[in-house]
C-alpha cells in the first residue's frame, strides 16, 4: 500500500505539491510513482529560474524500466532544484516526501493550488 | 495475467514479494526488492533465480551426436559424460534460432537446456531436423523446474546441501545427485559471470528445493534475485541475450560468437556455409559492447550515431551498471563504423560510446 500523506496535494501524473504558505511550493514525486518505476537511477531537472506553465514538462525521472517525463502541476518559476538527486537518485525510492524532493517553485497564482487532488481523491486515483 | 504460464514456485515468489511480470509468456519475478540491490547482492554474496520457465529437451539414440552436430555450430563431439557445451543453433543463412546448452549424461543421451520463450519454435525446428537421423526428441521442458545460485558464496551454500563433491564439479560440468533430498542435474553454469550452479529437479519438488536453499543460503548472504537483477548482471558479464545481440538476423559471428562456431568439425552443420561466407568476407555489421560514463540509461533501438552524427546501427541492449554505477550497453553497428567514434543521443544530449572488450566487470567464475 503506497503512503498518500494528508497535508499535501497531488496530480493525476503522480508529482506532489507541499505548499508553504508564502507562496512558494515544493514539489516530488508521489510513493505510487516511485514504486512503480522501480529503481530509479536518473533524475533530470530544470534550471534555476526556469519558468513553466501548468501540465508542462519539467524533467525526466528514469528507473531501469524506463524514462518517465515529470509534469509542473501548476504554473511556476523554479526557486531551486534538488541538486543531490544527481549522484543519489535512489533516495526518491527511499523517501519520495522528504529527502527526494526535486523542486522548490514560486507558485505563479497561490490559489491554483485549489485545482490539484487531496490525498483522499489521489488515493482513489491509484485504487 | 490469467494466460501466462506459471512454475511451481508461483506462490513462493508472490509469498515474498516478488514483483510479477509477463516474461515471454510467463508470470515471473522481474524483482523482490530492488533490481540495483539484488544485482549486487549476486556479485557480493548470491542469488537465488528461479528460471524454470526454460525449456529441456531430451535428445536421445545410437545418431544422437551426429545429429546434434549437424544441429548446432559448436562441438559436441568434443563432450563427454558429465560435461556441458554452449552453442547457437542456426539457420541455413547463418541466423540464430536459438542459444542452448548441451548436457552429455551418457553416449546416446544428451538434455539441452533453451530459452523460455522459443520453446515451440525450436521443438519444432529440432524435430524438423531430425527427420533421417535415428534418435528421439522430447520436450521435458513441464517435467523440469530449475532454480539457479550465483554468486561467491554459491558453492558453500549448495555444498552444504548436497553430499556431492561438488570442488570436483568444474565450470561447464555438471554431475547428478540430490541436493536437500531432492534429485537434481547439479550443473557449475550460470548467466551472471559469477561462480554458482544451475539445478534442474523434478517440477513437484521445486518449492522443498527453494525452501531449503532459502535457509541455508541465510548465513551466506543470499537472496532472492528476480529477472531483472539476471538481465543486468548477463550484460555485465558480456553475454548475449537471444532477441538482442543474437537473432535470426544477427549471426554468432557478428555477434563475436565465433568461438561457438566451429567451421572445421568435420560436419556440416546447418548454417555452415553461410557462416563460412561471412568469415572469409568479412561481416557488414558487428556487435560491440560500450560504456558511457553517465547514467542515463541508452535504451535498446536507440539509434547509434557515426563520426559525422548519421546513424550507422542501433543499440540492442542497455542498462546501468550497478557495479559500475555508469550506463553499459551493446550495439549492432556497420563494421565500418565500429572502429571510428559512436554517439547517442538521449534527450537532446549527446553521449560518447567508449567501446568495451567485455565482461564489464572483474569475474570470479569456476575454472573449467
Amino acid at each position: 500500500m503506497s503512503s498518500v500523506p494528508t497535508d499535501l496535494r497531488y496530480a493525476k501524473s503522480h508529482e506532489w505539491l507541499k505548499p508553504a504558505g508564502d507562496g512558494t511550493a515544493t514539489v516530488g514525486i508521489t510513493d505510487y510513482a516511485q514504486n512503480s518505476l522501480g529503481d530509479i537511477t536518473y533524475v533530470q531537472l530544470p534550471k534555476v529560474g526556469a519558468e513553466f506553465t501548468a501540465g508542462q514538462v519539467f524533467g525526466v525521472v528514469e528507473s531501469v524500466k524506463a524514462a518517465s517525463d515529470l509534469y509542473l502541476p501548476v504554473a511556476g518559476t523554479v526557486l531551486e532544484v534538488n541538486t543531490a538527486l544527481d549522484a543519489t537518485p535512489e533516495t526518491v525510492n527511499q523517501d519520495a516526501y522528504e529527502a527526494g524532493w526535486m523542486l522548490k517553485i514560486k507558485l505563479a497564482d497561490p490559489a491554483s493550488v485549489e485545482t490539484l487532488l487531496n490525498a483522499a481523491a489521489y488515493e482513489k486515483a491509484i485504487g | 495475467m490469467s494466460d501466462l504460464k506459471r512454475t511451481p514456485l508461483r506462490e513462493f515468489h508472490a509469498t515474498h514479494g516478488a514483483r510479477l511480470v509477463d516474461f515471454a509468456g510467463w508470470e515471473m519475478p522481474v524483482q523482490y526488492r530492488s533490481i540495483l540491490e539484488e544485482h549486487k547482492a549476486v556479485r557480493r554474496a548470491a542469488g537465488l533465480f528461479d528460471v524454470s520457465h526454460m525449456g529441456e529437451v531430451d535428445v536421445k539414440g545410437p545418431e544422437a551426436l551426429r545429429f546434434l552436430n549437424h544441429l548446432v555450430t559448436n562441438d559436441v563431439a568434443k563432450l563427454f559424460p558429465g560435461r556441458v557445451l554452449y552453442s547457437p543453433m542456426c539457420y541455413p543463412d547463418g541466423g540464430v534460432v536459438d542459444d542452448l546448452l548441451v548436457y552429455m549424461r551418457a553416449p546416446e543421451d544428451y538434455f539441452l537446456c533453451i530459452n523460455a520463450g522459443n520453446i515451440d519454435k525450436d521443438l519444432a525446428w529440432i524435430q524438423e531436423q531430425a527427420q533421417g537421423f535415428v534418435v528421439t526428441v522430447t520436450d521435458r521442458s513441464a517435467d523440469y523446474a530449475l532454480l539457479a545460485i550465483q554468486g561467491p558464496t554459491a558453492v558453500a551454500i549448495v555444498q552444504s546441501l548436497t553430499g556431492a563433491k561438488l570442488d570436483r564439479v568444474g565450470y561447464y560440468h555438471f554431475v547428478e545427485g540430490t541436493v536437500a533430498g531432492v534429485q537434481c542435474l547439479i550443473s557449475r553454469t550460470g548467466y551472471t559471470g559469477e561462480d554458482g550452479f544451475e539445478l534442474y529437479h523434478p517440477a513437484g519438488d521445486a518449492v522443498a528445493l527453494a525452501e531449503a536453499v532459502v535457509q541455508a543460503g541465510a548465513a551466506h548472504g543470499l537472496e532472492l534475485t528476480g529477472l531483472g537483477a539476471r538481465d543486468s548482471l548477463r550484460l555485465e558479464a558480456g553475454y548475449p541475450l537471444y532477441g538482442h545481440e543474437i537473432t535470426a538476423e544477427i549471426s554468432p559471428l557478428t555477434a563475436g560468437l565465433g568461438w561457438t562456431v566451429k567451421l572445421d568439425k568435420g560436419a556440416d552443420f546447418i548454417g555452415r556455409a553461410a557462416l563460412l561466407a561471412e568469415k572469409t568476407n568479412g561481416a557488414a555489421n558487428k556487435v560491440i559492447f560500450f560504456k558511457t560514463g553517465d547514467r542515463r540509461i541508452v535504451r535498446a533501438d536507440t539509434p547509434v550515431l557515426g563520426l559525422d552524427g548519421a546513424p550507422v546501427g542501433r543499440v540492442l541492449s542497455g542498462t546501468l551498471s550497478p557495479i559500475l554505477n555508469e550506463a553499459i550497453g551493446s550495439a549492432l553497428v556497420t563494421t565500418a563504423a565500429a572502429s571510428a567514434p559512436l554517439a547517442v543521443d538521449i534527450r537532446g544530449t549527446l553521449i560518447n560510446l567508449q567501446l568495451v572488450k567485455p565482461p564489464f566487470v572483474q569475474l570470479k567464475k569456476a575454472s573449467t
